[in-house]
């Protein structure tokens, strides 16, 4: 089968690809888009790396097709620091030292702003069953819980 | 070498004529958080994967105002959890379409996909068998409305035939004094599939007596299992030790699990009584029997 034309809004910009039909997400949008910040860890929707948001819901891009984006609206993490101001998270998780390797970093920040878009004030609790599909094997995940509750606290001020 | 071809139709019509249109192996396509593993791993290699996202009604739930809703196929599972009328009439049932993966999985995984992908462990099926749900089946022949539990035939078989799929998903008007609850055990507290899952459905009378009853179990046979004789020992007493201790010995007996790494036979079957009697308890409670 020869490529599909997608035409969707990645990170507020009407974007068109073309893709092949088995092509994930993840693939189309770091292969053809060259948006490399949404990394493959797992491939298999375990490990939360490739974590995009499609029309306000958190995804794995590995989990979606290319094809499917078709007429959707996507935020990678590419879209969080704004004219190179980094957003409240990404210096949350550099003043916290919530990342060591920073492979899972963008999936996890994604995650994060997924939440914090829908409770501005989560409690551990929410945020660690909320991160439950995100896994980090350098930090401990402690780093991380308290960088997304101190960048909420600064987000509520 | 093969290659795959997808399509996406607008209507239910066309859904069903690429389906029974197509030569080789096709794969229908809700949410994707089962069929895109399988992709990968290689363990289908479908000709042609039709996605049921943009025909209109698959993705979302309709309340008719009476109390009975109406769940499209594909609506995500993270949606059903939004929906404060549904979660308040059928708690068994969202809680466990969301016990379903991480987060990102419940942005995408569906009922229909949790069904027809036919895991003996599926968290969402006994829920919904317990519930007395429905799902209306499209295909070739027209529609037809069957009980969620002729669905599934076997891990990774249903009685759907060519050309067919499920579009929508029914509950009906829930009546007063009944309740469901789900409960799924895992050896850890997020992310894992069931060693066993426990779906239970209750109605009470005034004081208290169950007068009608479903007891549902996963993981431990090759399909969900209706447990009659749990259901049996609950119609017509309260939930007292005696009551306990026979659905207990009920749902014991209805396993017939398989030895895995998340469990051993003997283990499956001693949990499942367990998980019968707790679930039922929050089922009662739910119902306003204690």
């Amino acid at each position: 089968m020869s490529k599909q034309h997608v035409t969707a809004t990645i990170n507020g910009e009407a974007t068109e690809f073309l893709c092949e039909p088995q092509q994930t997400l993840l693939d189309a949008l770091r292969d053809i888009l060259n948006l490399t910040g949404s990394k493959e860890g797992c491939g298999s929707g375990d490990c939360g790396a490739c974590s995009v948001i499609v029309d306000g819901r958190l995804v794995c891009s590995c989990l979606m097709l290319g094809v499917e984006a078709e007429g959707h609206k996507i935020e990678t993490i590419e879209s969080l620091a704004v004219n190179g101001q980094l957003h409240p998270l990404q210096q949350k998780f550099l003043e916290h030292a919530a990342l060591q390797c920073g492979f899972c970093t963008p999936g996890f920040l994604v995650a994060a702003k997924a939440l914090l878009d829908r409770n501005p004030n989560p409690d551990e609790t929410e945020i660690r069953y909320w991160l439950a599909g995100n896994l980090c094997r350098c930090t401990g995940y402690d780093k991380i819980v308290r960088a997304v509750q101190d960048a909420a606290a600064e987000m509520r001020r | 070498m093969p290659t795959l071809s997808y399509v996406a139709p607008g209507t239910v019509k066309d859904a069903i004529a690429a389906l029974s249109g197509a030569s080789g192996l096709v794969k229908v396509l809700s949410g994707g958080t089962d069929l895109l593993v399988q992709l990968r791993t290689g363990r289908v290699k479908p000709d042609l994967i039709v996605d049921l996202k943009k025909i209109p009604g698959l993705i979302g739930i309709k309340d008719d105002g009476a109390g009975a809703f109406t769940i499209g196929a594909a609506t995500p599972c993270a949606e059903l959890g939004e929906h404060a009328a549904l979660c308040k009439a059928w708690p068994g049932v969202i809680e466990a379409a969301n016990l379903i993966g991480s987060t990102q999985v419940q942005g995408r995984a569906s009922l229909a996909g949790n069904l027809c992908n036919a895991s003996p462990a599926a968290d969402s099926v006994p829920a919904m068998i317990a519930a007395g749900m429905t799902c209306v089946v499209a295909g070739p022949k027209g529609e037809r409305t069957v009980p969620v539990e002729s669905i599934c035939t076997g891990p990774g078989k249903t009685s759907l035939a060519k050309g067919e799929f499920v579009i929508a998903f029914k509950l009906p008007k829930r009546a007063a004094k009944s309740a469901d609850a789900y409960l799924r055990f895992i050896p850890r507290t997020e992310m894992d599939i069931a060693v066993v899952g426990c779906g239970v459905d209750v109605s009470l009378d005034a004081k208290g007596v169950c007068t009608a009853a479903k007891v549902v179990l996963g993981a431990v046979a090759p399909t969900a299992v209706i447990v009659a004789d749990a259901a049996k020992a609950l119609v017509g007493n309260k939930l007292d030790d005696a009551t306990l201790a026979k659905l207990d010995a009920a749902a014991r007996a209805a396993c017939k699990p398989i030895d895995d790494k998340r469990g051993t036979i003997e283990y499956r079957v001693k949990v499942a009584g367990v998980l019968a009697r707790r679930t039922a308890a929050i089922a009662f409670e739910r119902a306003g029997g204690r």
